[in-house]
């Protein structure tokens, strides 16, 4: 398989079907039969892979179930401290989605790779190994936040991760995770950047300038579109005449792959076959199809999906399909994994405590930040 | 008269000129089936259809754009941005293609369109998701500027604006949707752009104040008359052209101007009133006209921080009180 998209690269597959050999500056020829256009797409489904297939252990097993369920918890615990007013503005939550995040995650050098993605950022922050506490204190708009309660929770960085960042407009940042692949291949260091955004984005004009550029310039990184099915109440059949989004790859001569963002081994297998091919320097786009099972922000009622559609998504839960993967195979015991609850449901707890107790930015932190000059003559 | 929430207001002015005038439609993302994100254009879809009221995928760029293009060939549409925040990805569309094409074909096109939505900061958004928008817009010729500041002029002035024949830019507030007012029911009341509003009449300062700061001033001008001072309060109501002859006039009965603008300070609409009233009324100042603004920062998110960084009554009555020269 992967001899076969390194042909594409070539330009052999791709550029010949559409009657466009390489090397040639100007295409005067309009050939006198019709175009076919022919382009294969891989798929990731769920339940297709084993776990000694890829590789992991069953301390990986235990850790990735871990992470997916810390994501699951700390949301759990932030929905309620929305709801208590410990934390303001737009709270989106990720919950549902969390193998997508964690099986990306897992499928990169940490800190060496880079990744970019929306507001919807509290998975991957965790998933890249970030604290319970400094994303809750950041929730909480206090000082040991991890944007040092600048951002909140659609704006979440860390540097020492390489983490570029949680971003509130929609495709804005898409353009910058290019950009962060052009600096990994300018010094050559061998990193890719991983970058997220929803189905929503591909409405915006610059997702796709964006795409050009990274195949144009053969940059190393992974395009991931999360498709949870909705953007805000607008379903994808409703906003886009081309609802396989994967196929837009085509457009710009990258491959493309479908994968089920409901079960993280599915993940796991995509993730890593593009990011070793972005390390190639080609460029591809990974549509993984996930579920947001609450409301688009807390404010929400999510009135335009039925309940029936929400539950039968439910039934394909990435935590609760790794929990029966790990007991069907003897590799784990409900008593193991309660435990792992346990112990992920008091370090968010921690993480409130450590919130509550964290205190507020200090008034003239206001114009820290701004700039990096220190004495820049602010308007007072 | 009825009582109306500012967001029944903005509606029932739509309605009433899409009723008036086929030409008119409404686009914008979630403006349809999910009833508008702030509920602004709720029932519209039911009322009009598909054909009037358009759901759209992100693409602010892309259908404003279109907007632009439809008014070019004889539509009068109203596009709908969820906030001014993100028209910041249509800019190109509003301030080359909207304000210039006129004046480019020699007069041969008009673009009657509204642009709409919320604009400013509400609350613990965060820097992208809270930029005051009406220094920006205001800057370039060729568009016009409405930021109401209660439904009775967001109503007046909607209609008015649906109605002009030039492009306008028409900011509202999540934070004043829910606001309730007297409002005029009768379907030919219309205020016009660029009139502003002497909202209270005094002796002593002149506060100007748009929008959501419009209610700030007010707040100012009870405490102040409770201490025996009487502000004169000016709700300009359209930002451009802005109504500098009602405040020049009120300065030179009280001598001294207070301006309270939720925009960033430097070279905002603040600046350019200041201008204009040094300018045209210096033998008339008593004092230096200082003004109110959020701080010279992007807007932070943390509740302490946030607060900090909106101008604030207390801000605005200590301006007064100097310009005063009492203490
Ligand atoms: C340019 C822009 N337009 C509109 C918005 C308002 N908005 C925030 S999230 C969102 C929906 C995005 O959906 P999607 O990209 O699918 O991401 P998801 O929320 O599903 O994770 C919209 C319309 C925005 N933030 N930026
Ligand atoms: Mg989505």
């Amino acid at each position: 398989m992967a001899s076969k998209t390194r042909k594409k690269r070539q330009g052999t597959a791709v550029d010949q079907a559409a009657g466009q050999p390489n090397g040639l500056a100007l295409q005067l020829q309009v050939p006198a039969k019709p175009i076919h256009f022919k382009q294969t797409f891989e798929t990731y489904p769920a339940g297709a892979y084993t776990h000694e297939e890829l590789g992991l252990s069953r301390e990986d097993l235990l850790a990735i179930y871990r992470n997916m369920l810390l994501q699951r918890r700390f949301e759990e615990r932030a929905a309620q401290m929305y709801g208590k007013q410990k934390i303001g503005g737009f709270l989106h939550l990720y919950i549902g989605e969390e193998a997508v995040s964690t099986g990306s995650a897992w499928s990169i050098k940490i800190g060496h790779d880079s990744v970019i993605t929306a507001y919807r950022d509290h998975g991957i922050a965790l998933a890249l190994g970030m604290t319970a506490n400094e994303c809750m204190a950041e929730l909480f708009g206090k000082i040991d936040g991890c944007s040092r309660g600048k951002g909140g929770s659609m704006h979440f960085f860390k540097a020492e991760k390489k983490f570029f960042g949680g971003h509130g407009i929609v495709g804005g940042h898409v353009p910058l995770g290019v950009g962060i692949a052009f600096a990994h291949k300018y010094r050559e260091d061998g990193g890719v950047c991983l970058t997220f955004f929803g189905d929503g984005a591909m409405g915006q004009g610059v997702v796709h300038e964006a795409m050009n550029l990274a195949a144009l310039y053969k940059l190393p990184v992974v395009f991931i579109i999360e498709n949870n099915q909705y953007a805000m109440g607008t379903a994808v059949w409703r906003a886009f005449a081309n609802t396989e989004f994967y196929r837009y790859a085509a457009n710009y001569n990258m491959p493309g792959a479908l994968v089920d963002g409901m079960d993280v081994f599915s993940v796991i297998k995509a993730v890593r076959k593009y990011v070793a091919l972005a390390r190639e320097y080609q460029p591809s786009v990974l549509e993984i199809r996930t579920y947001r099972y609450r409301g688009h922000s807390m404010s929400d009622p999510a009135k335009y999906r039925t309940k029936e559609e929400l539950e039968a998504k439910k039934k394909e839960d990435p935590i609760i399909r790794l929990k029966s993967y790990l007991l069907q195979h003897g590799l784990s015991t409900n008593e193991e994994l309660d435990a792992i609850d346990g112990e992920v449901k008091k370090e968010v707890q921690a993480s409130v405590e450590f919130s509550e107790k964290s205190p507020y930015p200090p008034l003239a932190s206001i114009y820290e930040d701004v700039y990096v000059q220190p004495d820049y003559p602010f308007l007072a | 008269m009825a009582i109306m929430q500012f967001r029944e207001a903005i509606r029932a002015a739509m309605i009433e000129e899409m009723e008036r005038d086929e030409r008119v439609f409404l686009i914008g993302e979630e403006v349809g089936q999910y009833d508008g994100a702030y509920k602004v254009s709720e029932g519209m879809l039911k009322r009009f259809g598909p054909k009037r009221v358009i759901d759209t995928p992100i693409s602010e760029a892309g259908f404003a754009g279109l907007g632009i293009g439809a008014a070019l060939n004889g539509l009068r549409p109203i596009v709908e941005f969820m906030t001014f925040n993100f028209s910041f990805v249509a800019f190109d569309q509003l301030v080359n293609n909207a304000a210039k094409i006129r004046y480019m074909s020699g007069g041969q096109f008009k673009i009657p369109i509204v642009f709409r939505g919320p604009n400013g900061a509400a609350g613990q958004l965060a820097a992208t998701h809270s930029t005051s928008t009406e220094s920006i817009y205001s800057y370039f010729p060729g568009l016009k500027v409405v930021a109401p500041s209660n439904p009775d002029d967001a109503k007046g002035l909607l209609k008015s604006a649906i109605r002009d024949d030039d492009p306008v830019i028409f900011l509202e507030s999540e934070l004043m949707y829910g606001m309730r007012g007297e409002v005029n029911e009768d379907p030919e009341y219309l205020i016009p752009l660029g009139k502003a509003r002497i909202a209270r009449e005094g002796e002593d300062v002149t506060i100007v104040a748009h929008s959501k700061s419009y209610w700030i001033a007010m707040e100012v001008a009870d405490r102040l008359a409770a201490e025996g001072y009487s502000a004169e309060v000016i709700d300009p109501r359209t930002i451009r052209p802005f109504d500098f002859d009602t405040v020049v006039q009120s300065i030179k009965k009280t001598n001294r101007c207070v301006i309270i603008d939720e925009s960033n300070p430097f070279a905002s609409v603040s600046s350019e009133v200041a201008f204009q009233i040094q300018q045209r009324a210096f033998d008339y100042l008593d004092a230096p006209v200082l003004r109110v603004t959020a701080k010279d920062t992007p807007a932070p998110y943390a509740k302490n921080l946030i607060e900090y960084y909106m101008p604030s009554a207390d801000a605005a009555y200590e301006a007064c009180k100097q310009v005063m020269y009492v203490d």
